[in-house]
């Protein structure tokens, strides 16, 4: 116990200051113990308390064990705010160290800015708002452009004036189609078991259990098989071709092929638009497959009913013309997730931070215009007569 | 033996790397590094490129751990402490990145508060006092204290990183490159800085550099790495004696004998 008083005592000692009257009238303020960063808190508001007085301050550092930049500041602060109410200021007992370093921060004391100005709310925020417009009108007319651009490259590979680059179709096709079977299959297979559950929970009420099979068919393969691979694609690959092309963007890898003279339409966005469009196409195909299967296995164990009558049940239910709605619409959302990807990544102007926000703008605006597609299509269909 | 990587077991060391071994996956890049590094020098560590400075660089500061030997710095090994222990140590040495590494949401003052921020408890107030001398400190504009680094050159940039470095005035300076890509009128300055700074705060610094000019100008050793560890340590007139294919063509070649020709005028 005897030990306790005296390691307070250090701990309260690791630096303090008193002050009080030295010859001539002066004030003494003494500085001891570590007058560095980690312990200047303890004492700046002490001794900038003490207000100037006649005749004059002496700063003791003698009892001073260690001093930084940090303490040499506020020694430094301190002989500048007594010398600006025009007292004469004395430096007792410093050390060289101390001396070099008060003279060091002394040359670099003149107050800065430590943030830009606040400005006026107001104001600024309408600025804001009128920047946002700005820069989304731009956007838009920046999309038409590239639009504009991708299907010139488009044409021309078509007429055959352009090449087509097979080896980066494949690559992309891999890429966004083949890697992405095993979570489609999973996805969508879910999928199809929750439709035929919650279908047949309501249906039961009506003894109209059979009628499951019409829900599945009908809806997956026009509606949710699509919608939901697409959802997945723009998901994966959308965001994969911005944070690509973005990045190439960054490294001046877009500037180089240019420089080249090789189109970065042709060259990083067709591919991709192609490989896109196709791997959509059969991903959907065989995502509505796999929800088929999945309402099958639902119906085969809860509804008693087998396979074989559950397919032959589908063919009858089932239009061919929703078969081939939900294909004419894959490869639509297709180009759309690759154009917004590739859109966005050529965006990519600056920073790291950039990469990311065009990421999540690329999927997120992929998925927006996929859906509002998806109403447009709905309504032409039935339109015609497809219901 | 002057060229030694090591220094005599009473010499006043700070940084001390025994066996050293560091592997990616098959590719060894050091193995079996000794050096030392002396308490209030310069030491400009030199090697060709993919000889693993910055690997070496990383191990010492934490940002790699290596798969044998031991680093000792300040006379405690990092990897026997624990997380208090190393933060604590962490606080005493300040890092240059080669492109300053700023963080691009916060203004120059705002990042060298950072570090103050984080381990001491300072009023607010007192923060903004203390980065704005360090701002001068690195010879920035006293207006690009409330810059953000996007509005910054490469060379303000770099003054700024050494200013975070700086922050919390550590004993020991990293600095990766310092003068790459630089003018070379901002290089000769970004020297001098280096040199009055290590002489007012009493730093010991570990630099890598390519450039022969900063090595003339104000490192008082070199230490050359090469196969895997580190070939010789000594000032650059030992060097020049040093009989190796390597260090023969760096310091003797060309662009060597040209920095050597007038070695003052980074001075």
């Amino acid at each position: 116990m005897a030990r306790l008083p005296a390691i307070i005592a250090a701990m309260g000692n690791v630096l303090d200051f008193s002050a009080d009257q030295a010859a001539g009238g002066f004030t003494r303020i003494a500085f001891s113990g570590r007058l560095t960063m980690a312990h200047i808190a303890q004492v700046t508001d002490g001794v900038r308390a003490i207000a100037p007085t006649a005749p004059g301050l002496v700063i003791d550092l003698a009892g001073v064990e260690r001093i930084d930049t940090a303490g040499a500041w506020i020694v430094h602060r301190l002989e500048a705010t007594w010398a600006a109410a025009g007292l004469p200021v004395q430096l007792a007992s410093a050390s060289p160290e101390a001396q070099r370093l008060i003279a060091e921060v002394a040359r670099n004391d003149e107050p800065i800015p430590c943030r830009p100005p606040p400005g006026r709310a107001l104001v600024d925020r309408l600025e804001r708002m009128g920047r946002a417009v700005v820069a989304q009108t731009d956007s838009i007319g920046n999309f038409i452009g590239f639009l504009g651009q991708v299907l010139v490259a488009a044409g021309g590979t078509l007429i055959g004036r352009r090449r087509l680059r097979g080896h980066a179709v494949i690559h992309q096709c891999e890429a966004v189609g083949v890697t992405a079977l095993p979570i489609v299959a999973l996805l969508l297979f879910l999928v199809g078991l929750v439709v035929a559950q919650q279908g047949a929970v309501q249906l039961r009420q009506f003894g109209a259990e059979i009628f499951t099979v019409n829900l599945i068919g009908r809806a997956t393969t026009r509606e949710l098989g699509i919608l939901l691979t697409a959802i997945m694609v723009a998901g994966r690959s959308g965001s994969a071709f911005a944070a690509q092309i973005g990045s190439m963007k960054l490294n001046q890898e877009v500037d180089a092929l240019a420089t080249i003279g090789l189109s970065p339409i042709e060259v990083l966005v067709l591919p991709r638009v192609i490989a896109c469009a196709i791997m959509l196409l059969l991903l959907a195909f065989f995502g509505s497959l796999m929800a088929l299967v999945g309402g099958g296995v639902f119906a085969w164990v809860q509804l008693d009913l087998p396979p074989g009558a559950y397919i032959l049940r589908l063919q009858e239910v089932t239009p061919l013309s929703d078969f081939v709605i939900g294909m004419i619409k894959a490869p639509v959302f297709g180009t759309i997730i690759a154009l917004m990807g590739c859109f966005h990544g050529l965006q990519v102007t600056g920073n790291a931070e950039s990469v990311g926000q065009r990421t999540t703008q690329a999927v997120v605006e992929a998925i927006f215009v996929v859906i509002v597609f998806d109403a447009f299509f709905a309504y032409f269909f039935s339109f015609l007569g497809y219901n | 033996m002057p060229l030694s990587a090591t220094l005599p077991d009473d010499a006043d060391v700070v940084i001390r790397i025994r066996g050293l071994a560091n592997r990616f996956g098959r590719q060894t890049v050091h193995e079996n590094l000794d050096l030392d590094v002396r308490r209030g020098e310069i030491l400009g560590l030199v090697g060709g490129s993919g000889s693993g400075k910055s690997v070496l660089m990383r191990s010492i500061i934490g940002l790699r751990p290596p798969q044998a030997g031991s680093i000792t710095i300040l006379g405690q090994d990092p990897a026997t402490l624990g997380p208090e222990a190393t933060r604590d140590l962490r606080r005493r040495w300040g890092v240059l990145f080669q492109e300053g590494a700023l963080f691009s949401a916060l203004t120059v003052a705002e990042n060298i508060e950072v570090p103050m921020r984080e381990f001491l408890n300072l009023p607010p107030a007192l923060m903004d006092e203390l980065a704005g001398y360090k701002v001068q400190m690195v010879g920035l504009p006293p207006d690009a204290g409330a810059k953000y680094p996007s509005q910054l050159s490469g060379g303000m940039k770099k003054r700024a990183g050494l200013a975070r470095a700086l922050a919390l005035d550590p004993l020991l300076l990293f600095l990766d490159e310092p003068t790459a890509g630089l003018d070379p009128i901002s290089a000769a300055a970004f020297d001098d800085l280096i040199r009055v700074l290590k002489e007012t705060l009493g730093l010991t610094i570990f630099l890598i550099t390519h450039d022969l000019d900063t090595l003339h100008a104000i490192c008082d050793r070199v230490a050359v790495l090469g196969d895997k560890h580190v070939l010789a340590a000594g000032t650059i007139a030992e060097l020049l004696q040093f009989d190796h294919p390597w260090v023969q063509e760096y310091f003797a070649g060309p662009r060597g004998r040209a920095a050597l020709a007038n070695p003052q005028q980074a001075a």
